[in-house]
């Protein structure tokens, strides 16, 4: 699968933490692209690096970050080593970001209309413009009596519209990119629904990019078209998400696939699991990161795993890579 | 067979938060979380509670537990009332139901080692002897390794400390065992290994499962029957192989719909529900659900839908499928 356009691209990208314990490796040698206007998925567990990507590409890492390598590239510019204040251009304009959970991204003592006009200020228009853009935002998401209801405070919203609302707070800015972080756990699934129907209308209408991280992989095979799996700070499969879902050659993303009760059809007594614990981040072990709980693995993997190309776009760090085909 | 529970037209109010506004307004003075809910429970089964967000599952279960009153309606647990029973006499009751809570880290006390935490069941009800021993056990059974006991609770994983709240509920050897969405939060790895534990335990030790879930994938592989709940109520009940196969209530069918298929061949879902839940102060009239149904008929607005019972099966729907 051919790769548009790019926006973004990350490029062999570590990034380590001090601890008490020594040097954490949260990140190695993470490379992903984006294409404009292209909606990608990275899927991973907890502990899988997810969070320290996403900080890495706002600039926003934590003050015991102490080795930071390789580009982050977008539009051209090289995120790694920006001055923060080149990162605050870019940043909450051309990058915008939703959470997991609408209620802490919300400041709960100022009304929306607030909120959402006093993040406007990079513009040069009058309040009343300010205003109508934003009622406009909200009408985009869908949001009844939205002129009505400027002057209400988060709270008084349900679950599903405080996410409405950070989400038309996300696009006012019209971005290139939009992050969205697991943007919808913690909705009810008739709910998840409507929203990720109304970020692909919204994509489509603006433009942007979206980076979709989510654990949720009917969430992703419902909105994506490019995945990323990500396993202990390494991205071990990308590809297009037909080809992840239908043909995975990493023995995580076979092993993840398997794991999801949606895809098992056949009613069953015990469920499949993956054995044994994330590794120490702190001592990364020789060889493949999965090694310890591979079920495919054998002497090779004490070395560390080529990604091998599978086919255009789908790339797998594994060994075994091209001799796991689905029959 | 009889029932090991039996919830029977149970009713649960709450206080509206503004009852000065509330009777200005003639808007009720209470709201009802659960609203006329039966439904039995086998011995050694396991059954779902499902529904959304202000479904009334979690405040269904605590009742069960004795932890909200309830106002209408009886509870009973092996042919005996439990439902309006004084503290002390519940007391007896919960050594044989026990809870697994929502959060797991939540619901232990930071303060507590994991072995302070598994031995509270039993001072609590006076079985001190051997302590140390059944500890010990708990730990082995939820598949932990003994040296836990000297944990904290942030020493613990996701996985770990659902373990741990799990042999916790498992102490005194309870017959039901509600587990307030026991998967919810964890990775789909861990989430296997959470669900093959309790069905170890209840191979183990015939444990009857209640279980609140809204992750439908999940209910489909564990649950023996199930109840799909909506405003407090139970709007469809019965085999959960013969829901999923055959979904009457339209509000059972639009979950199930929106249930996302990790399948990128397989698109988005067909039957849709508009907006969000109605507030439980503004009921609406006739089929609770019509305002967001696109099934809806004109008979779904002025008349509550009667229950209808087909093989075990019931559901309530003027128009269902």
């Amino acid at each position: 699968m051919a790769e548009p356009e790019g926006l973004l691209d990350i490029d062999n990208l570590s990034v380590s933490f001090r601890t008490p314990r020594g040097d954490l490796q949260a990140l190695r040698n993470v490379s992903l692209k984006m294409g404009k206007g292209e909606i990608v998925g990275v899927i991973g567990e907890s502990g899988c690096g997810k969070s320290t990507l996403i900080n890495s590409i706002i600039g926003l890492l934590p003050a015991n970050t102490c080795a930071l390598s390789g580009h982050i590239r977008f539009a051209g510019e090289d995120i790694v080593g920006m001055a923060d204040r080149d990162l605050r251009r870019l940043r909450g304009e051309r990058i915008t970001t939703i959470f997991q959970d609408p209620m802490t991204a919300l400041n709960p003592v100022l009304s929306i209309g607030t909120q959402m006009t006093a993040i406007q200020y990079r513009r040069n228009s009058s309040p009343r413009e300010k205003q109508r853009r934003t009622v406009e935002f909200l009408e985009k998401v869908r949001m009844p009596d939205a002129e009505k209801r400027l002057g209400q405070y988060p709270h008084q919203f349900s679950g599903g519209m405080r996410q409405r609302i950070c989400i038309a707070m996300a696009l006012l800015t019209e971005p290139d990119l939009l992050i969205a972080d697991e943007p919808t756990t913690a909705l009810d699934a008739t709910l998840e629904v409507q929203v990720i129907r109304l970020l692909r209308e919204l994509q489509r209408d603006i433009g942007c990019s979206v980076l979709f991280i989510s654990h949720h992989l009917g969430a992703v095979a419902e909105l994506c078209e490019r995945v990323a799996i990500m396993y202990a700070g390494e991205v071990v499969e990308q590809g297009s998400v037909r080809d992840i879902f239908r043909d995975p050659r990493h023995p995580y993303t076979r092993k993840l696939l398997e794991c999801d009760p949606g895809r098992i059809l056949e009613l069953r007594a015990v469920m499949p699991t993956i054995g044994g614990d994330l590794p120490d981040l702190v001592h990364i072990p020789k060889g493949c990161i999965f090694r310890e709980r591979c079920p495919d693995r054998f002497e090779r993997c004490s070395e560390r795993p080529p990604v091998e190309t599978i086919r255009a776009g789908h790339r797998a760090a594994c060994h075994k890579a091209r001799e796991l085909a689905n029959p | 067979m009889k029932p090991l529970l039996t919830v029977n037209d149970v009713t649960i109010r709450f206080p509206a938060a503004n009852r000065l506004a509330a009777r200005l307004s003639g808007q009720p003075r209470f709201i009802e979380a659960v609203a006329g809910v039966s439904f039995a429970l086998e011995a050694g089964k396991t059954y779902a509670l499902v529904g959304e967000s202000g479904s009334g599952k979690t405040t269904l279960a605590r009742a069960i537990v004795g932890l909200v009153p309830t106002h209408g309606g009886r509870i009973e647990f092996n042919g005996e009332r439990i439902s309006g029973l004084s503290e002390n006499r519940l007391r007896r009751v919960r050594r044989e139901i026990a809870m697994i809570f929502q959060d797991p880290l939540g619901s232990l006390s930071p303060r507590l080692k994991v072995r302070s935490t598994l031995a509270e069941p039993f001072t609590v009800h006076g079985e001190t002897a051997g302590i140390e021993r059944k500890i010990i056990a708990l730990l082995e059974d939820v598949g932990l390794p003994a040296h836990f006991a000297e944990r904290y609770p942030h020493q613990l994983s996701g996985g770990q400390a659902r373990r741990v709240a799990v042999a916790r509920a498992l102490a005194l050897r309870p017959k039901l065992v509600i587990a307030d969405e026991p998967t919810a939060g964890l990775d789909v790895s861990i989430q296997g290994e959470v669900l093959n534990l309790l069905r170890d335990l209840q191979a183990k030790f015939g444990t009857t499962f209640l279980m609140i879930s809204h992750n439908l994938n999940v209910v489909r592989h564990v649950a023996d029957r199930m109840a799909v709940m909506y405003l407090g109520r139970i709007v469809e009940e019965g085999n959960t192989a013969a829901i999923f196969a055959a979904p009457r209530h339209r509000y059972t069918r639009a979950l199930l719909s929106a249930n996302l298929k990790p399948d990128p061949d397989h698109s988005a879902p067909l039957i849709e529900v508009e907006g969000e839940t109605p507030s439980l102060l503004k009921r609406p009239s006739g089929c609770e659900f019509h305002p967001r149904c696109i099934f809806s008929l004109a008979v779904c607005k002025q008349q509550a839908p009667k229950e209808q019972i087909d093989a075990g099966h019931r559901f309530s729907c003027h128009n269902p499928g």
